[in-house]
């Protein structure tokens, strides 16, 4: 198979998929901002599930499902693609990915990081939502534009299938996807109204005791019991994933809430809106509070207090920051835009 | 977060490979991106979970040297899985890979069975499976 050259521009960004998202509509000719993608796509997000364990503790998400971002942003502004996943036949995947990069398409896929060769050892966990581009192969390895690394990377065919078919929660299972179609014109302020809407549902109206602010009152309840029904080691693993899950890799801080009000801040001068811009005010400081919760957590993660004291008052931390948010997407969902 | 106030704790999470993009407000109170070498609790908890997976790996090698687990328990733990990804790995059921951590259960293991630990755990032969030599595995890592 022939493979020419893809022109194609690598931008490292805070969050994976934002990233892989930007990049690709940028490849074909649609440029928008990572904040932008991320607001258009609806990535902000709470989620606690106490029935669901990773790494030994139970699942904290700030973002919504892996695939998400993407789905959304092609819905509001009208962009088609193609998915295509392959449970069981890595040696058709990896045919299908040539056939494509032989067309000059730049290919979206999901992998694990575990077996990343290229990815900082310190964070390779079993963690299988990694969103990557690869645009190009020249003999038996492929050139990868990943959001998370600075510049572009090889990887070997052979160490590419096994993180395609890493093996864990979110099995990958060879899945990718690529941009068929852009719309000759957007309409972008009706793309940001309409992922407005639908991220202020989505954090305060969500149905059940797991999803948006109900989440974050359901995890607050839940620290301040660690501590009595955990050992000090558990109760402190348990809370220290909170972090890395809020901090760690993709975020741009704070859990996307500094992302977000960056978009609402983009969105505020697309549409001249002063109480846009304030909500984007208020978001920064809800930013903040979550970081002064990841600071005080990460005391007691370090320290492993014996009382329950220092549980109990990250736990009001989070039930303040429920509060805020609950008020500041009701808002965002009233706003008349 | 203003400028000024994004976190550049480094405890080389990175490796200098890369940076954290941060979003931050400028002067003029301006969203602008920011690349960062990480932040402190971000850091304590990732070498929390670090030295978890060390001390597993520790008492693991400790139940294989006294043959209360098998090999195969050890090399699970050095490659931070537990009998679920692993048993989705090596593709058997997993009450057949529970069986395998038995030592009894293991030293009557088929070669063949054997090669799907060693092809997975990267290991050399079945040999450096079944010889357990801590000494020569720790350095590996």
């Amino acid at each position: 198979m022939e493979f020419e050259e893809i022109d194609f521009e690598h931008k490292i960004s805070a969050h994976c998929e934002n990233g892989v998202v930007a990049n690709l509509l940028k490849h074909y000719g649609l440029q928008l901002s990572e904040p932008m993608v991320f607001g258009i796509g609806s990535g902000i997000f709470f989620t606690y599930l106490p029935f669901i364990k990773l790494n030994g503790a139970p699942v904290t998400s700030f973002r919504p499902m892996p695939g998400a971002i993407f789905k959304r942003i092609n819905k509001c502004l009208g962009i088609k693609t193609i998915t295509k996943k392959f449970p069981s036949n890595p040696k058709l995947s990896m045919e299908e990915l040539d056939r494509l990069l032989s067309k000059r398409i730049p290919v979206g896929m999901v992998v694990g990081v575990y077996n990343l060769t290229y990815f900082p050892a310190p964070l390779k966990f079993h963690f299988n939502a990694h969103n990557i581009v690869v645009y190009r192969k020249e003999g038996n390895n492929y050139l990868v534009s990943d959001p998370i690394m600075e510049n572009p990377e090889w990887i070997s065919d052979e160490d590419l299938e096994v993180v395609r078919y890493a093996k864990g929660t979110y099995k990958p299972k060879g899945k990718l996807y690529y941009i068929n179609q852009v719309p000759q014109q957007i309409d972008i302020k009706k793309a940001i109204k309409r992922a407005i809407k639908y991220s202020s549902i989505m954090m305060v109206k969500a149905p059940g005791p797991v999803i948006g602010v109900s989440g974050m009152r359901l995890l607050a309840k839940a620290i301040a019991k660690w501590p009595k029904k955990y050992d000090s080691k558990r109760a402190a693993r348990n809370l220290g994933s909170v972090i890395r899950m809020q901090e760690e890799i993709g975020t741009g801080g704070a859990g996307f809430r500094f992302l977000y009000a960056a978009f609402l801040q983009e969105a505020s001068s697309i549409f001249n809106s002063n109480e846009l811009s304030k909500l984007s005010d208020e978001m920064t400081l809800i930013g903040d509070k979550w970081r002064k919760f990841a600071v005080n957590s990460g005391r007691v993660v370090k320290n492993r207090p014996q009382n329950n004291e220092s549980y109990h008052s990250v736990s009001k931390e989070l039930m303040e920051i429920a509060d805020l948010e609950e008020d500041l997407f009701k808002n965002l969902f009233k706003l008349k835009l | 977060m203003k400028l000024s106030e994004v976190p550049m704790d480094d405890a080389n999470v990175l490796e200098g490979k890369t940076s954290f993009v941060q979003y931050a407000v400028d002067n003029e109170g301006k969203y602008v991106e920011v690349k960062s070498p990480g932040f402190k609790p971000q850091n304590i908890a990732l070498e929390q979970a670090w030295e978890e997976v060390e001390e597993n790996i520790k008492v693991s090698a400790d139940l294989v040297l006294e043959n209360k687990k098998s090999p195969i328990y050890f090399f699970m733990h050095q490659e931070i899985m537990d009998v679920k990804i692993l048993s989705e790995y090596v593709d058997m059921p997993r009450w057949k890979v529970k069986r395998h951590l038995n030592p009894r259960n293991f030293s009557k293991l088929s070669d063949d069975v054997l090669q799907k630990y060693v092809k997975l755990f990267k290991l050399n032969s079945v040999e450096d499976l079944k010889q357990f030599d801590l000494v020569k595995w720790n350095l590996r890592k």
